[in-house]
């Protein structure tokens, strides 16, 4: 028998579909549900949080309404995704990673969204929008702003 | 209803024959995630829209990615009694035009790519239909090809078990379960010369053999969807557009091995794909080609779908293995290897979404079949995505053995604008960059290992004259760097130098002595790190340095970036005679560098440019200069 008593072994890949579903309702995940969960899963809140920390889908901080992905994968990066970046992050005012003042857009980055012929690539919650120019944004941004008014 | 014998499988391939061959006019339009990026769901509504409006009966059918990405959006129409006609660059304009030309009866010629024939019918282009527009086999991009793990992508409705079944789908599980022993199934599968197509191109056959030979009880298959490397997307396609024949080949893995639950892990990137793969396993369970007594042969599986969470690391067995437990997604030394002690530390085997897919063409279709294509030693065919600067962008499956040359360029079509090709990056992260001079070297595991590149996965990155190959290899060390678990020190603190060291040297900071603790560093953490990510994570800046390292002497010598991409290398100046004052790189300048009156020229404050290029890009009449 092991000295510390092990945690129960979960189903496959339930720890992290609890995770997924946390996400999926709040956009984050907030501590008291993570406490919840880890009742639930009968887990320790260590485990929990160690594993969501891990991953880069979770995020511990609230997000905004729409998050934004510019893909950094290989195809888009040599064909301008780094200066997709560039300009989402001047229109917006955030860098990568930031959420902005008025909460409408968070700003991510994300190696590869697996659309590479389309590149340079973004993704809006969930829509892809492919073969993109610096110019082209304030169209794709226009559409989300508008939607709150 | 339940599928128990073979005639029960006839009755649905005749109702996917009904819906794949229709007595009515079908319009597919491609709505892979690709598709949809280039604007496929406005095409679409626009196509049912008008439809509607016209009071036209037609069948309208989102399907997969046929491969050619480069002309999407691509929709195929098909009369009843012709061939598909497939149209490339359909905009809604265009669309609404199709239906139109569709209630008259005649198609147009104009905007037509190809015409491609309905399967299991010998077709012959009767004489005027669409005079000049080739054969789908006849365009130079499809002309070297062979689908086999492709077969069906672009080509049916991925969410209908009925049209995979009518091209030949569970022919092979059925073969398995009614007429093959376990051992049958992985004999075959050896004999078939099978290699994995997740990269290390270990022998599938033998891999299955030794999880089959492995005491313990219950075993366990995994299909490894977790396809992280930037810039490929062969595994995205074959889930989104064909899903069925991954779940079949994985029914068939766990009846060889002798497991009764397999897990399918998907990268959480790829929400249309767990989407397609959740709805397939619900559809097979429905009918009973997953869960007890399968085709009543006493075999049961059952098939879990795991979301992963956006860690490149997962994409490794024994990291994949911890995700679905629960744990972090860190790997472990090997050997064991999990085809002995994998999941809950039982035997496991892990097969790549495209390996799988291999196998419910190979049982049916037999060894022999499959042995024959492609070379010696390589067998089959393998997935490109050919991504980059190449005129023709998409996903490409060619036997094993065709040259990188034919690849780029008789498939490709050549660099992107006419440019120059200069080298071409396979393997993703893992792999290496090789230059143009080595491209007659034909496509197999062994050559691209030999050239310090790898096979991969399928990545096929192409890079012309103006990529520069330092910043490429500063790139893919940013991401391993960022990427790497931070279990063994080799790989965590390694790829953390190397990218310091390229950073300087971009910034034009380094120095020739860096070149040389660049690559001492580099070999340190090929050799001593625990997992493959680190073990391969130094093969970018190996061979930019043994192929490209003119490039880097420019940097480090004369403080010169060749390419004119490193930011600190270079500076942006306008072209006073040429500029016309339009007034769009002001508009488009993130830092406000650029002023001038309107139809006056304009210049750039080099004190607060950033040197991002937006504005040369944007230039309608190239008056930009990259001072190099």
């Amino acid at each position: 028998m092991p000295l510390i008593p092990q945690p129960p072994s979960l189903p496959g890949g339930a720890l992290l579909a609890q995770l997924h579903g946390i996400n999926a309702e709040y956009g984050y995940l907030p501590e008291a549900e993570l406490r919840n969960a880890a009742n639930e899963l009968q887990v320790p809140l260590s485990q929990l949080y160690s594993t969501a920390s891990f991953y880069s889908a979770f995020s511990f901080e609230p997000r905004g309404r729409h998050t934004i992905h510019v893909c950094q994968g290989t195809a888009c990066y040599i064909r301008g995704g780094d200066k997709i970046l560039d300009k989402l992050e001047s229109m917006l005012k955030v860098k990568a990673g930031e959420t902005t003042d008025d909460q409408l857009f968070t700003l991510e980055t994300v190696y590869c969204v697996g659309s590479c012929s389309m590149g340079p690539v973004i993704r809006v919650d969930g829509d892809t929008y492919g073969r993109l120019r610096p110019d082209r944004l304030s169209r794709i941004l226009k559409k989300y702003q508008e939607q709150e008014v | 209803m339940k599928v128990r014998t073979h005639s029960d499988l006839e009755t649905l391939r005749a109702k996917g024959i009904s819906t794949l061959y229709p007595p009515r006019p079908k319009i597919s339009v491609g709505m892979a995630t690709c598709g949809r990026a280039a604007g496929a769901t406005a095409v679409y509504d626009a196509l049912r829209d008008e439809a509607d409006a016209r009071g036209l009966d037609l069948a309208l059918v989102a399907t997969g990615c046929i491969g050619y990405c480069q002309q999407e959006p691509l929709v195929d129409v098909r009369v009843p009694g012709q061939a598909r006609v497939l149209y490339a660059r359909v905009t809604p304009d265009r669309a609404r035009e199709l239906i139109a030309a569709l209630a008259t009866g005649e198609l147009p010629a104009e905007g037509a790519l190809a015409v491609i024939p309905d399967r299991n019918q010998v077709f012959q282009k009767k004489p005027g239909f669409l005079e000049g527009v080739p054969l789908l086999d006849e365009l130079p991009f499809y002309s070297r090809q062979r689908k086999i793990i492709l077969r069906n992508c672009g080509l049916i409705d991925p969410t209908s078990i009925e049209e995979y079944i009518a091209r030949d789908g569970y022919q092979s599980l059925a073969r398995a379960l009614l007429e093959l022993a376990p051992q049958e199934v992985i004999d075959e599968v050896l004999h078939s010369g099978l290699r994995g197509r997740g990269g290390a191109g270990f022998p599938t056959g033998r891999k299955w053999q030794i999880c089959h030979d492995a005491p313990g009880q219950p075993k366990y298959v995994i299909c490894n969807g977790d396809e992280g490397d930037p810039g490929a997307y062969m595994d995205r396609t074959v889930l989104e557009s064909d899903p069925y024949s991954v779940i079949e080949g994985l029914t068939i893995a766990g009846y060889g091995i002798g497991a009764h639950q397999g897990y399918v892990y998907v990268r959480d990137e790829y929400p249309l794909a767990v989407e397609r793969v959740t709805q397939a396993v619900a559809r097979a369970n429905e009918l009973g080609l997953l869960g007890k007594d399968i085709l009543g042969s006493g075999f049961d599986f059952n098939i879990t779908i795991v979301r992963g969470a956006g860690a490149f690391v997962c994409g490794e067995e024994t990291a994949l293995i911890s995700s679905i437990e629960g744990g972090l997604g860190e790997p472990r030394p090997r050997p064991p290897f999990p085809a002995i002690s994998g999941l809950w530390g039982q035997p496991t085997v892990i097969n790549n979404v495209k390996t799988l897919a291999t196998v419910s063409a190979i049982i049916s279709r037999g060894a022999d079949w499959y042995a024959s294509i492609g070379v010696e030693g390589n067998a089959g065919t393998v997935v490109f995505s050919l991504v980059g600067k190449v005129a023709n962008t998409g996903l490409v499956e060619v036997p094993l053995g065709l040259t990188l040359r034919e690849m780029i360029e008789s498939i490709g079509g050549g660099g992107l604008d006419g440019k120059a090709v200069k080298a071409v990056q396979t393997g993703g992260p893992s792999g290496g960059c090789l230059p143009a001079r080595l491209f007659d070297l034909p496509i197999s595991y062994e050559t691209l290992t030999e050239a310090g590149s790898i096979m991969g996965s399928g990545g096929m990155v192409v890079m012309d004259e103006d990529t520069c190959m330092v910043d490429v290899a500063r790139y893919f060390l940013a991401f391993t760097m960022a990427e790497s678990c931070g279990k063994c020190t080799p790989c965590r603190e390694g790829t953390r130098y190397m990218h310091e060291i390229l950073t300087r040297i971009v910034e034009g900071k380094g120095t020739p002595k860096d070149l040389e603790l660049l690559e001492e560093i580099a070999l340190w953490v090929k050799a001593a790190s625990l997992c493959g990510l680190g073990q391969t994570a130094p093969n970018p800046v190996l061979s930019t340095l043994r192929y490209f390292r003119d490039e880097y002497e420019a940097h480090v010598t004369d403080k010169r970036c060749p390419a004119g991409v490193c930011r600190a290398l270079i500076q942006l100046i306008i072209q006073p005679d040429l500029c016309t004052g339009c007034g769009l790189c002001q508009r488009e300048c993130p830092v406000g560098a650029i002023s001038g009156e309107k139809k006056e020229p304009h210049v750039i404050n080099q004190e607060l440019c950033m040197h991002c290029r937006i504005c040369y890009d944007v230039c309608p009449v190239g008056a930009i200069e990259i001072v190099r």
